[in-house]
């Protein structure tokens, strides 16, 4: 277990230096720089401008300068948004961004669960049906069309939820909602198949055999078997939930960090996006390898030898 | 035909022969539809949010354009990336997976590793910075050519290669799979036994028996390509404007969302188009799927 841990932080640290390193030379080979967007510069302010962002310079050069400013932990100064930390904008951004996945992820699972033990419970019934039909919808539409929909329904006509922004926790329903709806789906049919077919095994039969209550048959001990397929989805479910969160973010005016990443790419402010990037795969590669433990504590028959 | 041929049993699924009625409806309206309309609907006027009346049934937009040929042409552009996108991850998750699924052992162990990996980066974000990086440079390369075809459509060109490029994954270990269980099966060992090349038996032997598969994961994957090029419209990094796609026009439309005056149409009818034909899509993969399997065979 011991040397599993120690293998897979270190995979972190390779990934991490893979990801700087793309992103780095992706912003800086596009012809075009980050000063662009301004009126004419003259060259002499165009070089100090360069010099003080550290962007003058050989490009390898550059990029070692910039790896060892990220080894001593500086993310350095963001390009467009003048006087402001790569570090001080995540501070205040990334927070917000968590939250908004995490009650989704909590959504996503708690939602997901209850609705396929539901319909493999009634599996040919009507409420089977209802439900795969729901599912196959909601995996249909993404959060784009869901998100206005919800507020042109619940904000501006029913007006009982707020429009967007951030801060009361009223403002969090619809957007997590949002971002949680496809995958509460995705969860429903990924359980559905594996309960029914844990359904068919022996010891459930036992269970009942001794009079166990269909709930606890279900619940306890056939969603403990069925349930890791569930649990092995949940890396890529974070993945895709962190990919969403920048379109939810868009759509309910919402100061995560989202929006910062979409900025940072159409300003070619690098140093921003190279410091969100190396965030959001940091915390998904650290929650994959949470995932990998939760799975081998749910099922004894693996063990974590690397 | 007996009960057992799965185009039969397609046609006995009400749900996917009114997809697919619907999905046809919906590329020859994206299609031809625009032809029917006054050519001056699509230049702006003054008749800036102009809620539906009969001269503009889904209303106008920001600029004055009818946003019904823009939700019209919009879905041209959204079904042409979606298609040939998904083609480009067809060629690639079917490569792949038969290579992968043939060679077995250590090969194919390390190339589905990378599959799982990549299923848990957040690609389209890496496919975001690449787009950016890259589009100037086609339009240079297409312009110093004098490829002016290829000048005008450089973004939705790019568009479709970077999107086939992240959804071939799933494809990818279907073909995997079938393969492994095909490669063991009498014919194969047959024609192994008769000295035929690799690339025969992949062809002609393994090929034709997995096209139902990919059949079903075409009509899947057509909407995710769908999807994500709206994402990336959405967030104003794929088509650009004055190009529209469903994307791009639903984010104009959430743009324009505010309590004071609620312009439901700007948002209501492209979601509602592009929701039809996701929905359809879906379903009819799902139908084709059911339909496929051996096990519903006779019911």
């Amino acid at each position: 277990m011991i040397v599993f841990l120690i293998r897979r932080l270190a995979a972190l640290v390779v990934v991490l230096f893979c990801v700087v390193t793309i992103t780095f030379f992706l912003m800086r080979i596009a012809p075009g720089g980050p000063f662009d967007a301004e009126r004419k510069l003259t060259p002499a302010i165009e070089k100090q401008l360069l010099a003080k962002y550290k962007l003058d310079g050989p490009l390898h050069q550059q990029y070692l300068d910039y790896l060892r400013d990220l080894l001593r932990g500086d993310l350095r100064d963001s390009i467009k948004y003048r006087n402001r930390s790569v570090a001080e904008i995540l501070a205040q951004t990334l927070p917000v961004t968590i939250t908004l996945g995490a009650v989704a992820f909590v959504l996503a699972v708690a939602g997901g669960v209850t609705l396929g033990v539901m319909a493999a419970a009634g599996k040919g019934t009507w409420r089977d049906t209802l439900a795969m039909l729901f599912a196959l919808s909601a995996i249909s539409l993404p959060a784009f069309i869901i998100g206005p929909i919800l507020i042109l329904v619940f904000s501006l006509w029913l007006k009982w939820l707020p429009v967007g922004g951030w801060g009361y926790p009223a403002a969090i329903i619809l957007p997590a909602l949002t971002l949680a709806a496809p995958y509460v789906a995705y969860i429903a049919r990924l359980l559905r198949g594996s309960m029914i077919e844990t359904l068919g095994h022996d010891f459930v039969r036992t269970a009942r055999a001794k009079g166990v209550s269909e709930r606890v048959v279900l619940y306890k001990h056939a969603l403990r078997v069925a349930i890791l397929p569930v649990v092995s989805f949940l890396g890529p479910l974070a993945a895709h939930l962190l990919t969403g969160s920048i379109v939810v973010e868009t759509i309910f005016h919402i100061p995560g960090a989202g929006g910062f990443f979409v900025n940072s790419i159409l300003n070619r402010d690098g140093f921003l996006l190279g410091g969100v990037v190396i965030v959001y795969c940091a915390m998904l590669v650290l929650f994959n390898l949470a995932v990998d433990v939760l799975y081998t504590l749910l099922d004894r028959r693996i063990r974590l030898d690397g | 035909m007996d009960d057992r041929s799965p185009t039969r049993r397609l046609g006995k699924n009400p749900v996917a022969v009114a997809a697919a009625a619907l999905l046809l409806l919906v590329a020859a309206a994206t299609i031809f539809g625009p032809l029917f309309l006054p050519p001056s609907s699509a230049e702006p006027s003054a008749l800036s949010f102009s809620p539906p009346t009969l001269a503009h049934p889904f209303g106008t937009d920001l600029n004055g354009r009818d946003v019904l040929l823009r939700v019209l042409t919009g879905g041209r552009i959204s079904l042409l990336v979606g298609f040939c996108g998904a083609l480009v991850s067809l060629f690639i998750g079917t490569s792949y997976g038969l290579i992968a699924g043939y060679a077995g052992g250590r090969i194919d162990s390390f190339m589905m590793r990378i599959v799982d990996i990549l299923y848990s980066v957040p690609r389209l974000i890496f496919i975001l910075i690449c787009i950016n990086a890259f589009s100037a440079y086609l339009q240079e390369f297409a312009s110093a050519r004098g490829w002016t075809w290829l000048v005008s459509s450089s973004r939705i060109a790019i568009l479709i290669f970077s999107l086939g490029i992240i959804e071939w994954l799933t494809l990818a270990r279907i073909v995997r799979g079938q393969t492994l269980a095909l490669k063991s099966r009498a014919f194969v060992t047959a024609a192994v036994g008769l000295g035929q090349s690799h690339r025969v038996i992949l062809l002609r032997h393994l090929l034709p028996n997995l096209l139902g598969v990919i059949l079903i994961y075409l009509t899947l994957t057509i909407p995710a390509v769908i999807i994500d090029e709206s994402f990336l419209s959405f967030l104003g990094v794929g088509v650009q404007a004055p190009a529209a796609s469903w994307g791009s026009l639903l984010a104009d439309g959430a743009g324009a969302l505010n309590p004071v005056r609620i312009r439901w149409w700007l948002v209501v009818y492209p979601a509602g188009a592009m929701a039809l034909t996701l929905l359809a899509l879906n379903f009819l993969g799902d139908g084709l799927r059911d339909a496929l399997d051996p096990r519903n065979a006779g019911k």
